[in-house]
Parts: C-alpha cells; sequence; structure tokens
C-alpha cells in the first residue's frame, strides 16, 4: 500500500512511518523537516501550504494523518490555521487524488471537559466543552474529518492517551527537565489514575487501524496501554528512568488549576514562547483521573498493546543510561 | 361536561413525567354516598390503562384498583401502570383520583370514610372492572382500598399495601406530626389555606422528589380553594372512639381479620407517621401477607423505591398455585425434640445438682452458678411469670442482656412459651442496632440498665423489663414495667398445672423461634428468622460435627454457640469479660473460666484470641493446666488466619483447633480443623491437589449440610443455573441444611432472592471447591471486581498482599464501570500510614509484584491509616465504602479517610 504520513518528524509520526516501512508498504512522509526515517520518501512543507499539500497526497492510497500544532500556549489563531485549516485542506487533497483510507489521529483531549474520565470510551468530540486551543482545534478537524467519511473515502479517528516513549519531548522530557529543577509538584498526593500510551502501542494501533478501516470507518477510537495508574506513580517511574528525584511536594489541585489559568493567560498576553511553569490544561492532566475502556477499541482493531507499561519504563531506562 | 373547577389548559397530563397522557380519563358517576344528595352525579378523573390494552389487542390478567392518600393523587401509581402496559405481562391498571382530590371533581362536601368506601364502590361499579381485582393503598388509601376489599369478595384477588394503617394500636397515641395537622390553631392553615401539608408531605421522599415530579404531585391542589379535600381528609382521621368515621375504620380494622386472600406489604420504615408499629398491627391482622421493608425508604415508598417490580413478581406468583416455597431437605415432618430436651432430661436425672451454667467474676472465682434443677426451675418459674405478664405464642421479646445466667433463663422461657426471640446485639452499632430493634418491632424488651437506657433515648418499642428489680424512681424514668427477678417470684407461685408449665409443653416445631442478625457489613443488618425445627437442626449440626455430647464442659466466649449449651447438655460457663467486645477476653479469665468446671470446649471469637494470645503471660501455673485441659476449640465469625491458630495451639497443646466457616442463615457451613488448614495450604503451595488455593479454605460441609456453588458470569453476577461442585470453578456459594434460616424477617424481596433455587440458601459469599471436596471462600458476590478480561474475586490477591511483611489487613476492590473496572489494593501498612492516600511508589510496586503472583493486575494502591471493618467481628472490610472511597479518590479528589 502506498501511505503518507503527515508528522512524521515527531515521536508518534516516525514510530508510525517505522512500523509501515518494516510491514514493507511504499510510504511517503510529510512534514516542515525531514523524518529521518530510512525507507521513507520526504515530502517537506507545511498543512498551511495547499502546493506542497496537493504534492505530497499525489499517488497515496491512504493517508495517516498526525501533523499538528501541540503546545500548552500560543495564540489560538496559529491552531485553528494548522490544525482546522491544515485538516481541511488535507482531506480536500486527498480526496481529489483518490486517497482511500484516511486516520485521523486524534487525542482524548477532543472530548474532556475537564471532569475525570473513569472507564469510559470515545464520547463525541466537543469543540464548545474541550478546554484548551490545541483541543478544541483537534476536536473540530475530528468532526469535520468524520464528516468526509463516505463509502469510498474512509475516515476514522485514533485518540491515542498521552504517549510517551524514549525521545519522547512532551512528556518524558518536560517532566524530567521539571523534576531534576525540583519544580514538578504532586497535585492531590499524585492519587488520579491516569492511563497512557508507550509510542510503539499507539503506533501499532494506529496502522491495525488502517488495516481495519472495514470496521471502524466513520468512528473514533481511544487507543491506550489499558494500565491506569496513580500519575505521582507514574512521574516516579519516568523519573526513576531519567535518574533524577521523583516529586516528593503535593500542592491542591484546585489550586494548581487556578494557578494555571493565571498563568498560561500571562505567557500568551506577553507573547512568551516558552513553556509556562503551570497550565490549567497540564493541571486537569495531572490531577483529573484520565482512564479508558479499552475492551472495544481492543476487539475492533484486533489489537492488543505489545509494551506493558513496566516494559515501556524499563526501555526508558536503558534509553537513558545508554 | 363542564365543571366550574376544571382546571384548565394543564389537564389532562399535560407533560407530567413517566405519565402516559393516553391514561388520563375522566367519567362521571351517579353517587350513592350520604354525603350526597339523591342523583347526584360526580365528575372523576383517573389514570387507567385498560382502552390502551385493548386498543393493543391484550387481555389484562385482571386489575389492579390503586388508591393514593392525602395529599396526593393518582400520579404516586404511574410505575405501576406503566409495568402493567408491558405486553408480556398485562394488568389493567386503574389509579383513582379520589373525590375533592387530584383532578376529580371538588365537591364542596365533606367526605368522611365510610362516603369514600361507598364512593369507590359506585366508581367501580360504573367503570366495571376486568376480574380478578386487586386492591393497592397508601396511606389513607390503604384503609379506603381495603374498605373496598372488603365489600367487595366476589371481585378480589389479593391486597397490596404501603405505608398505611387501619387500627391506632393500644397504649400509643397518633403521630406527633398528625396531632399537629389536626390541631385547631394549625389544621386549616396548615392544610387547606397553606400548601404546607403537600410541602411537608413530598419533603418525606427519599433521595428528595426530582423538581419537576414534585410540581406533578403539586398540580391538582395549587390555590387553596382546590385544597379543601386536603384539610377534610386530615379531619376525618379517627382519634378516638368518639370520632363519626371511628366504625367505620374499626369495620375494617376488624374486617381485615377474615380477609383470607394474598396481601402484600411493602413499607418504607423511615416514616415519621406510619412506622413500623402500624405494619406490625397489619402483619398482626394478615399474618400470611408477604412483607418486605425497604430499609431507608420512607413515607412515599412508590416514590423512593421500584416498586412495580415487586407487585408485579408477586402478582405472578398469584396466578401460581401456592408459589416457590423453600423445599427442606432431609426434615422428618415430625417428632422434633424441642431444643430443650437435654437440659430437662439433665434435671431430672442423677446430676440434676451438678453445675450447669456459671459466670465468672474478675477475681477468677464462680459469680454466680446454676445446677440443671435450679436452671430447670428458674425457666419454668420465669415461663410462668411472662405468661401472666403476656407473653405468649408468638410474642416478640427483645433479649438485650450479655450472655450468662440470665440471658441462659430468659431465652430458654421465651422459647418454651414459644415467643419469638429478638437477639440484635451491640455488635451492629448504635445505629445498626437501633434500626434492627425498630424493624423487628418487639412486644416486650428484656434489658440490662444500659440496653432500658438505649431504648428509651431512642424510642425502641416494647414493654420494658429490666433484668434486676430497680428502684421506683429509676423503673419510671426508663418506663420499666417489671424485672425478671419479679416475674420468677410470681412464677414460682403459679400452679404447675397450669398448661404452660412443664417440660410437657413444647412448641409447634415449624413455628419462629428467633430472630438473629446479620452483622451488617455488606448493608443494613438483616434480620433472619429461624423455626423451632432450625435451631433443633442447627443444635444437631453442633452435636454431631463436633462431637459435643451431654457431659461435655464448655467456656462460652462467643454468644451464638454459647447459647446452645443446656440444649446440648453441656455444661457452660461464661468467662469474665465484655461480651459485646470480644476483644476483652484475656489469657487469665479464659483459663479461670476452664479451670472452674474443667472445661472439655472453648467457644471463643478470633478477635477473642488474638487477646488471649497477646495477655498469655498472664496464666498462672493453675490456669495453664486448666487450659492443657482442653480438647476442643471452636474460633467462629470470621476466618483465623493460621499462624493465629498456630499460636493458640501452644497454649492449649491438646485441644482440636477448628474453625467453622457460616452465617447468621445457617450456622455452622463448613468446618476445618489447624491440620486440615495446613494441608490444604500445602496443597495450596505445591499445587498438586486441582482447584487448591486462591482463597480460604474453610474445609468440608459440616453434618447434613450440602454445599455448591452457581458459577459466575463475566458481570461478575452469578445468574440461576445449576449448582455445580466441579474443582477450581469459581461461583456464589449454595447451602442446603435442616439448619438454614426459615426466611428474611420483613424481607420478602430479599428472602425470595436468596432462595431463588428452591432448596438452597444463596450465601452471597463466593468460592470454589478443590478436587478434594473442600471449599475456598473467595469473597462476597458483591465484592466482585470485574475488570476487562476478568472477574476478580478479592480474597486470593489481598492474602498474597498480606504476606508482605510491612502489610497489616488488605482489601481488593474495583472503581470503575462494571466490566472495565481497575483494580485496586488498599492496604493497612505496618507501622500505620500518617494519613490515606496513595501509597509510596516502592511500596505500591511490591503489593503490585504480590497481587500479580496471585494472577490479578492491580491499577493502582492506597493506603490507609486503618480499615473500615464491621463492629461485631472486627474483621469483616467494609469492601463497598473502600470502593467508594477509593473511586472519589482515583479520580483526582482529596483523599479524607475512607
Amino acid at each position: 500500500m502506498r501511505v503518507l504520513v503527515t508528522g512524521a518528524s515527531g515521536l508518534l509520526g516516525r514510530e508510525v512511518t517505522r512500523l509501515l516501512v518494516r510491514q514493507g508498504h511504499e510510504v511517503a512522509t510529510f512534514q516542515r523537516r525531514p523524518s529521518g526515517v530510512d525507507g521513507a520518501a520526504d515530502f517537506c512543507g507545511s498543512v498551511t501550504d495547499d502546493d506542497a499539500v496537493h504534492r505530497a497526497v499525489a499517488g497515496a492510497e491512504a493517508v495517516i494523518h498526525l501533523a499538528a500544532k501541540v503546545s500548552f500556549t500560543g495564540r489560538a489563531a496559529e491552531f485553528d490555521e494548522v490544525n482546522v485549516e491544515g485538516t481541511r485542506r488535507l482531506l480536500r487533497a486527498a480526496r481529489e487524488a483518490g486517497v482511500r483510507d484516511v486516520v485521523f489521529v486524534s487525542s482524548p483531549s477532543v472530548a474532556n471537559s475537564g471532569a475525570a474520565i473513569a472507564g469510559l470510551g470515545a464520547e463525541p468530540a466537543d469543540p464548545e466543552r474541550a478546554h484548551g486551543d490545541y483541543s478544541r482545534t483537534k476536536a473540530e478537524a475530528e468532526l469535520l474529518a468524520l464528516a468526509e467519511d463516505a463509502p469510498e473515502f474512509r475516515v476514522a479517528a485514533v485518540r491515542p492517551h498521552i504517549v510517551w516513549g524514549p525521545g519522547d519531548t512532551q512528556l518524558v522530557e518536560r517532566v524530567l527537565a521539571r523534576a531534576g529543577r525540583g519544580r514538578l509538584p504532586l497535585l492531590d498526593a499524585g492519587a488520579a489514575l491516569i492511563d497512557t500510551t508507550y509510542v510503539d502501542n499507539a503506533a501499532s494501533a494506529i496502522v491495525a487501524a488502517l488495516h481495519r478501516m472495514e470496521n471502524i470507518h466513520g468512528r473514533a477510537l481511544v487507543v491506550s496501554n489499558g494500565e491506569p495508574r496513580p500519575v505521582g506513580e507514574l512521574l516516579a517511574g519516568i523519573c526513576a528512568a531519567g535518574g533524577v528525584p521523583a516529586p516528593s511536594w503535593s500542592v491542591p489541585g484546585g489550586v494548581a488549576r487556578a494557578a494555571g489559568a493565571v498563568v498560561e493567560k500571562l505567557w500568551t498576553w506577553a507573547g512568551r514562547k516558552d513553556e509556562p511553569p503551570m497550565t490549567r490544561f497540564l493541571a486537569e492532566q495531572l490531577s483529573t483521573a484520565h482512564w479508558f475502556d479499552q475492551r472495544e477499541t481492543q476487539e475492533l482493531l484486533n489489537w492488543t498493546p505489545a509494551v506493558s507499561l513496566d516494559e515501556g519504563l524499563a526501555r526508558l531506562t536503558e534509553h537513558y543510561s545508554s | 361536561m363542564v365543571a366550574a373547577d376544571w382546571p384548565g389548559a394543564d389537564w389532562p397530563g399535560a407533560g407530567w413525567p413517566g405519565v402516559d397522557p393516553e391514561w388520563s380519563r375522566e367519567i362521571a358517576v351517579a353517587s350513592t354516598s350520604a354525603a350526597d344528595d339523591p342523583g347526584t352525579v360526580r365528575r372523576w378523573h383517573l389514570l387507567d390503562n385498560g382502552a390502551q390494552l385493548s386498543g393493543r389487542g391484550l387481555t389484562p390478567a385482571g386489575t389492579l384498583l390503586c388508591v393514593h392518600g392525602n395529599p396526593t393523587w393518582s400520579y404516586l401509581w404511574r410505575t405501576l401502570l406503566a409495568a402493567g402496559s408491558d405486553s408480556a405481562r398485562p394488568w389493567r391498571v386503574v389509579a383513582v383520583d379520589q373525590l375533592d382530590m387530584g383532578f376529580s371533581e371538588r365537591t364542596g362536601t365533606f367526605r368522611r370514610l365510610a362516603d369514600r368506601i361507598n364512593d369507590l364502590g359506585d366508581l367501580t361499579d360504573a367503570l366495571g372492572l376486568d376480574v380478578p381485582v386487586v386492591s393497592v393503598g397508601h396511606d389513607w388509601g390503604g384503609v379506603i382500598s381495603l374498605g373496598w376489599a372488603l365489600a367487595h369478595p366476589e371481585q378480589l384477588a389479593g391486597v397490596v399495601l404501603t405505608n398505611t394503617a387501619v387500627h391506632q394500636p393500644s397504649g400509643s397515641s397518633i403521630p406527633p406530626a398528625l396531632r399537629l395537622a389536626l390541631h385547631p390553631a394549625v389544621h386549616r392553615w396548615g392544610t387547606t389555606t397553606s400548601d404546607s401539608f403537600l410541602r411537608v408531605t413530598h419533603s418525606l421522599a427519599h433521595p428528595p422528589l426530582a423538581a419537576d415530579v414534585r410540581s406533578a404531585f403539586m398540580a391538582p391542589y395549587r390555590g387553596a380553594g382546590r385544597r379543601a379535600g386536603v384539610g377534610n381528609f386530615v379531619a376525618d382521621i379517627p382519634v378516638d372512639a368518639s370520632h363519626p368515621s371511628f366504625p367505620a375504620l374499626s369495620g375494617v380494622a376488624e374486617g381485615l381479620r377474615g380477609l383470607e386472600v394474598p396481601a402484600l406489604m411493602l413499607w418504607g420504615p423511615r416514616d415519621p407517621i406510619f412506622s413500623d408499629r402500624y405494619l406490625k398491627d397489619l402483619i398482626g391482622r394478615l399474618p400470611h401477607a408477604k412483607v418486605h421493608r425497604f430499609e431507608g425508604a420512607g413515607h412515599l415508598v412508590a416514590e423512593d423505591r421500584d416498586i412495580a417490580t415487586p407487585v408485579f413478581d408477586w402478582l405472578a406468583e398469584l396466578g401460581r398455585d401456592g408459589g416457590p416455597e423453600l423445599q427442606r431437605p432431609n426434615v422428618p415432618a415430625d417428632g422434633v425434640p424441642p431444643l430443650w430436651a437435654p437440659l430437662i432430661e439433665l434435671a431430672a436425672g442423677a446430676a440434676g445438682g451438678d453445675t450447669a451454667v456459671a459466670e465468672m467474676a474478675a477475681d477468677g472465682k464462680v459469680a454466680r452458678s446454676l445446677s440443671w434443677r435450679e436452671l430447670e426451675q428458674g425457666i419454668d418459674a420465669l415461663a410462668a411469670g411472662l405468661t401472666e405478664a403476656g407473653v405468649g405464642h408468638g410474642s416478640r421479646v427483645s433479649l438485650m442482656v450479655p450472655p450468662g445466667v440470665d440471658l441462659t433463663v430468659a431465652l430458654y422461657a421465651c422459647l418454651r412459651l414459644g415467643a419469638v426471640v429478638v437477639v440484635a446485639d451491640a455488635g451492629l452499632g448504635r445505629r445498626g442496632l437501633s434500626r434492627a430493634v425498630k424493624g423487628a418491632t418487639p412486644d416486650f424488651l428484656i434489658g440490662i440498665d444500659k440496653a432500658l437506657a438505649a431504648a428509651a433515648v431512642l424510642g425502641w418499642p416494647g414493654r420494658r423489663i429490666s433484668v434486676q428489680d430497680l428502684r421506683a424512681g429509676r423503673r419510671r424514668l426508663l418506663g420499666v414495667e417489671t424485672s425478671l427477678a419479679a416475674l420468677a417470684r410470681r412464677g414460682s407461685g403459679v400452679s404447675p398445672k397450669l398448661p404452660c408449665r412443664g417440660p410437657a409443653h413444647a412448641p409447634d416445631p415449624d413455628a419462629d423461634a428467633a430472630v438473629l442478625f446479620t452483622s451488617g457489613s455488606t448493608g443494613p443488618a438483616k434480620g433472619v428468622l429461624y423455626t423451632h425445627r432450625q435451631l433443633a437442626a442447627m443444635r444437631e449440626t453442633v452435636a454431631e460435627t463436633f462431637g459435643i455430647s451431654p457431659g461435655a464442659r464448655l467456656v462460652a466466649g462467643f454468644a451464638p454457640f454459647a447459647l446452645l449449651g443446656p440444649a446440648l447438655g453441656a455444661v457452660s460457663v461464661t468467662p469474665a469479660m465484655d461480651v459485646t467486645a470480644p476483644r476483652t477476653l484475656t489469657a487469665r479469665a479464659l483459663a479461670d473460666a476452664a479451670a472452674a468446671i474443667d472445661a472439655t470446649v472453648v467457644f471463643a471469637s478470633p478477635a477473642a484470641l488474638r487477646n488471649v494470645l497477646a495477655t498469655r503471660d498472664g496464666v498462672s501455673g493453675g490456669g495453664r493446666k486448666a487450659l492443657e485441659g482442653v480438647e476442643l476449640l471452636l474460633s467462629a465469625g470470621a476466618p483465623v488466619p493460621e499462624p493465629l491458630l498456630a499460636e493458640v495451639q501452644r497454649l492449649l497443646p491438646r485441644a482440636s483447633l477448628h474453625t467453622p466457616y457460616g452465617m447468621t442463615e445457617a450456622l455452622p457451613v463448613t468446618d476445618i480443623s489447624l491440620e486440615q488448614i495446613q494441608a490444604a495450604d500445602a496443597d495450596a503451595a505445591a499445587g498438586t491437589v486441582a482447584g487448591a488455593g486462591d482463597g480460604v479454605c474453610v474445609g468440608r460441609p459440616v453434618h447434613g449440610a450440602r454445599v455448591a456453588v452457581i458459577p459466575l458470569a463475566a458481570d461478575g453476577t452469578a445468574p440461576v443455573t445449576e449448582p455445580v461442585t466441579e474443582a477450581g470453578v469459581t461461583g456464589e456459594i449454595l447451602v442446603s441444611s435442616p439448619h438454614v434460616k426459615e426466611a428474611y424477617d420483613r424481607l420478602w424481596l430479599t428472602q425470595l432472592e436468596s432462595s431463588s433455587l428452591p432448596g438452597w440458601h444463596r450465601t452471597g459469599d463466593v468460592g470454589h471447591f478443590d478436587a478434594a471436596g473442600r471449599l475456598w471462600v473467595e469473597g462476597r458476590l458483591a465484592h466482585v471486581v470485574t475488570s476487562p478480561g476478568a472477574v476478580v474475586t478479592p480474597v486470593g490477591a489481598e492474602q498474597a498482599i498480606e504476606r508482605l511483611d510491612d502489610v497489616g489487613l488488605a482489601a481488593v476492590v474495583g472503581v470503575g464501570p462494571s466490566g472495565t473496572q481497575a483494580v485496586v489494593a488498599v492496604v493497612e501498612t505496618v507501622p500505620p500510614a500518617r494519613k490515606a492516600g496513595p501509597a509510596a511508589p516502592q511500596l505500591a510496586g511490591r503489593v503490585r509484584g504480590a497481587a500479580l503472583a496471585a494472577g490479578v493486575s492491580v491499577s493502582a494502591v492506597l493506603a490507609v491509616t486503618a480499615q473500615p471493618t464491621d463492629i461485631r467481628h472486627n474483621a469483616k472490610i467494609d469492601r463497598t465504602r473502600l470502593s467508594r472511597w477509593a473511586s472519589r479518590v482515583l479520580a483526582g479528589g482529596r483523599p479524607g479517610q475512607p
């Protein structure tokens, strides 16, 4: 199969690309920087560039769309331009190019209003209630992507929950950097039960989705390791792997959420490009439960996560000790 | 037809939640009631699914005629209408709005009870009901429905009553709330001018009514002009014999005694008006009624609980002959020797002068004792005295006396009279105990000072009898009528020729004998009813299983079995301890008691054994010798860990140590000895016996009992299937035996559930057999965790976790939706955690590892300062409560305490 992967320079995109190459597919990638994956053909460009998008999708039978602006801060318009308009542009080009299948890689945060999620499935995406520009724009993009689903142009959304692994800059590096400086608190003693996805599992689920479009097109599926853990333990595991002391001080979740909301606004107002020490989204992620019912996902995808949480942490340890 | 009081556009059925507008109808009915002039026609509103059923081509099995009380209306019965419209079991449901009530006509008359009963007859004549008819009533509508029922025997097939009353029990006054509503200064304003009476009634719902439901209940009563009926209804309550409606009420109350149709009573005990004493009165009039008290529900029981399911289940049972009665295996029809037969034999024999019961004092000496002859005479005299005081066959007598001589005499005296003893102990906790006593509605309460004081404060029912004579002031304060001492003095003067005296007098073996209470570790404590036959069977089981025969001498450190002493013909001694707190039994007190009678048997709870071990250094040489003479130890009530038993063995070197397994509903079910526990553990470790392991081994069924399981389904329930005893199959444990309980007391639905496999009692415990026929208990059915792809029973993993050095008690619970629950281990650490919350990652890792070795994948590990356990045994962890707490904590809430 000829597959185009967008956003292949990121942790997950690169892993998806590698897996497709290993499976013998003809793989092209599309993002601003080269993917660096052997055996894949890189198209460099942005989803905001119509011509570049058209060039990339030409000849593809399937598209896996991971490219997105992922950040806790930034101007709303940027998120809209990349995440919503970029998706719209890509879908239009794909349809015109005769692509048959599109896997839209989404996030469980598209259906998260900030309340605890304990054992739910994929709830409908809701841009109105999603917190933060990233979640809001991903929700809008998922809705418009799934609305395009048709028998001859099949679209499915896969929502991996908190993807991490060696080389992860989004979660692991941030945790280690902050914990190393003693600036990572636990919220409410770190009790919130959180599920995550080891990067290899997220990649294999996305590729499985491509093979199971018949069963899943038109739907959104949450993907995770199916191993919820208290967030404090997860952070301790990551810190242990990275050789830094685990967070040991706790602040009330409510305080952190309120502070995060203020800090976030200040950062945006000041136009700072670096990540703020706390945002409301991050505080919510660290202080409320997020774990999911994986039974239907696993059945529909005919997939189970191959790398357990503990195995993932062991690989992380190996990564940092080498 | 247009009436002046037409409510306007909001009628009929404008969006009342739960009501199909098609049910709403009106009918003009010629009145024959005395309140109306001849020829008067009244307009009635009702909810009636009859037309709808025939429109759908369904023939109803009969009619439910539902009568609301004051100040509700037919809306109260909407769930019955919906259930009756089910095509699988169609019933016509006619729920009327009484005249001057609901959306029926405002007549401007004052209608008394007799009018209202007659009104209902006028209506049903006009309607033409599909027979047979079952009347359904609530509040004062209950009386009216019964009045109709008595007047229409040819149509009547049954009666359903919910929180109602037909009679003011003598010696009691009407409820304060009603007295207030009737007070001239309050009555008109409270019931008619304002909507207070409505609001107060609606506020009695538990949980509170939804706003739209509350508004529907209020709808027909907006405006003082529409509330005259509410006020008149209250004014028509016959407070005494001079009231004009008193004859009509008495007629219904007395007429009920002859009513032989099946009856169902569904009750909400949290009712400030129609409390349990009215239920008791109704049960006295309709003793064959099926009764279910929904603990926690109140006056508006139809709002608080689903009453439609039980009503229709009961209706379905009416259709069958007799219904599913519990089949009792291996029970001879007659020839059951009474429980006390050995006692009488011994009293009359050569050893009649030997000690039968004794009580120890704190100084190690015998404080009190009775010979067999004295015991028999004491029982006989007290029985006679109690008879004089009014205790008779079927009287309920609550015994709140600690184990010892007094309790033994009182218990056997009551049993001999055919009275039903109610044994609720302090182990239920103050609230649980109070709830239990109120629900059982004893006629008499025999108690020590402390119990009588609690009874006075908490308003427990029953005429009060103290143990010792009290001073007059104290007696008045506690409302005590007499004492056991006085009754015995009086009774010993009664002619021995009276029929209540002497050994020949034995009650019907199938009459109720006792109500015992479950420990309430899995919900509110339940009353468990035993007949004389079942108590005698329990005695047989204990005697045969443990070889306890006349001549045995036992130390009674554990109440339930201790009371069997005289019935077994065994000498029994109560050690010096606070029997309500098993933990207070010291090694010295145990040894003193053993020495006093050269004990051969010891009964002690696991908690008591722990303290005995902790205090073992206090035993003297003589005491040690007495303990060495003990041949048998029985410890029941909660699992006893093997290391604890092994320690006990050093203190009782010659004794065979047994830990029977059972429950209040079946005592005991299986038995196992220390050696057998060790063998079972070895088998589990070696993996040589299929099914050995994963749970607490409780051994093999006791004498006369059969045990089996019904396998668990993937959703963690145990659907009714064929019972099995195959090794390794986990399921709900069933027991069948002559000594299994008769029924749950006033818990008809619970009883139905527990006996849904004819001939078996469903224990609510889960477990499995091994290939050697031993039973392994894995926890409670209600505590089963359903994680994705696996049904997890708690005990196996808990045991594995408890083997970690720094963990005390462990509990495995689930959080999240059924079928995809996350498994959580909650542990008590050694030393205890400073505060409750997530366990440190290092401990969490080890706990997770231990559970995984037992085959259970744990998501989170939480530490608590102390596990929430039951009061009675201090051993059964309230996993339901822990699960709620864990859900809260793991959702990201602040930990707090479980």
